[in-house]
């Protein structure tokens, strides 16, 4: 576990820094048509550090079942497509591992559908995959999924518009500030330099981040290619700031 | 050195696959203490159009004004019954709903106590990453001297205290407006 700092009760709370210039989507993102009318406009409200932020829910064992972490393996019967396997670390940017920390995937089948009565893409639904997992990091900050490669599909945001291939993670953290929804992407998939939402990632190397690398180390031989996709939540910052309840001029 | 954290990306149409597994709409089961609330409330984008694909979730301290994790070290008791954390999904008409019970007043830093608020956090498509907000309580004296409210623009600070509903005693109506004149307070933290 990473080091806590004292005196936390009243006086001033270490806090959890903002990601890097850059390294983060706007709100606003008109290339993605549905933020348009969704993000907010309004000045943000700078939230200082209190407890409810340095706090946030906490998951167990109790809650995860045995084959959570197995997509191919939620029905009776195998589905269809590419097995691979999916793993990573989750750390924090100060480079310490997440540990015990709740991971949820969800994602299209091989043939780019989900199961879920708002998509209308014609393409197969595989009764075999129900398309969603979940896991806690182990100590070292480490996850593992088996699943399929999920297919590409098409959407509604332009004329043509595929997304390029994805797995959907949600992590929570330590606290309520590390909260973090993301997307999983393969390397080398040429639909990525389309796709609004990859690209509304101003920072080219941030991009990066999103998209996994091939991994020998997990790959098994004769049944599943890995991909590894580490993963980097808000870091803490060590010591609190005297300034930190400096009100607004 | 440090790390860069990883991008953030919407949560898509899709999520439901995901996420309902830890729907949980009711945070205060038998056993936990504390005045009990029940919180309705509809999504709006700038058009006023229903938001039926949104996640809200919910983070709180129990009656005692205590969280339910190890970094909450006040000198007070905890409700071992509580957790603290919510999930609920918007329905066609936009609207949410869970039951809850009003937390206790937590520590601000510098000291003081925060006013009873549930902290809410917001996904949906068209959202490249998610909305951080708070909810606090209709007529309650700490709403004045609040710090994080202090921060938030008079005019816009009522964006963030629900009403009084309608019918049984506890029920509370609070909306989120995403965009526009009536736009709900959002935090950047």
């Amino acid at each position: 576990m990473t080091s806590r700092p004292q005196n936390l009760q009243t006086k001033h709370l270490a806090g959890y820094r903002k990601p890097d210039r850059g390294t983060q989507p706007d709100y606003h993102y008109p290339p993605y048509a549905s933020t348009v009318k969704r993000s907010p406009l309004k000045p943000l409200v700078v939230l200082p550090t209190t407890l409810s932020e340095v706090t946030g829910p906490l998951f167990g064992y109790d809650i995860i079942k045995a084959n959570d972490f197995d997509l191919t393996k939620q029905s009776s019967g195998d589905p269809i497509g590419e097995r691979i396997v999916v793993s990573g670390r989750v750390l924090d940017a100060n480079a310490r591992p997440v540990a015990n920390t709740l991971v949820e995937v969800w994602q299209a089948n091989a043939a780019g559908r989900y199961p879920h009565h708002r998509d209308t893409h014609n393409a197969p639904v595989d009764p075999n995959f129900p398309g969603c997992g979940r896991t806690l990091t182990d100590a070292q900050g480490r996850y593992r999924f088996v699943t399929i490669r999920p297919g590409e599909y098409p959407w509604r945001n332009h004329y043509n518009a595929w997304r390029p291939a994805h797995i959907h993670f949600s992590l929570f953290g330590p606290a309520f500030a590390t909260r973090l929804v993301t997307q999983m992407y393969f390397p080398g998939d040429p639909l990525l330099e389309y796709d609004p939402m990859y690209i509304s990632i101003p920072n080219e190397r941030a991009r990066w981040r999103l998209v996994s690398t091939l991994d020998w180390e997990t790959t098994i031989p004769e049944q599943a290619l890995g991909y590894r996709f580490d993963i980097v939540l808000r870091g803490r910052d060590e010591t609190p700031f005297e300034n930190d309840m400096r009100l607004p001029r | 050195m440090g790390l860069e954290t990883t991008p953030s990306q919407t949560i898509g149409p899709y999520f439901h696959i995901g996420l309902t597994w830890l729907i949980t709409d009711n945070l205060a089961r038998e056993g936990v203490s504390g005045d009990r609330v029940t919180v309705e409330g509809r999504i709006v984008d700038a058009d006023g159009i229903a938001v039926g694909d949104a996640v809200v979730e919910i983070w709180q301290a129990d009656a005692h004004g205590r969280y339910a994790h190890p970094d909450d070290t006040q000198d007070k008791p905890r409700d071992p019954a509580f957790t603290g954390f919510g999930r609920v999904m918007t329905d066609g008409d936009g609207v949410f709903r869970f039951t809850t019970i009003k937390p206790g007043r937590v520590a601000a830093p510098g000291g003081g106590s925060q006013a009873p608020h549930l902290n809410v956090t917001i996904f949906t498509r068209g959202l490249l990453k998610h909305l951080i907000t708070r909810m606090y309580f209709p007529g309650d004296p700490a709403n004045g001297d609040d710090p994080v409210l202090q921060r938030v623009p008079a005019e816009r600070r009522e964006t963030l205290i629900a009403a009084p509903g309608e019918g049984k005693s506890g029920a509370l109506k609070w909306d989120v407006v995403l965009q526009g004149e009536c736009e709900t307070v959002f935090f950047d933290y």
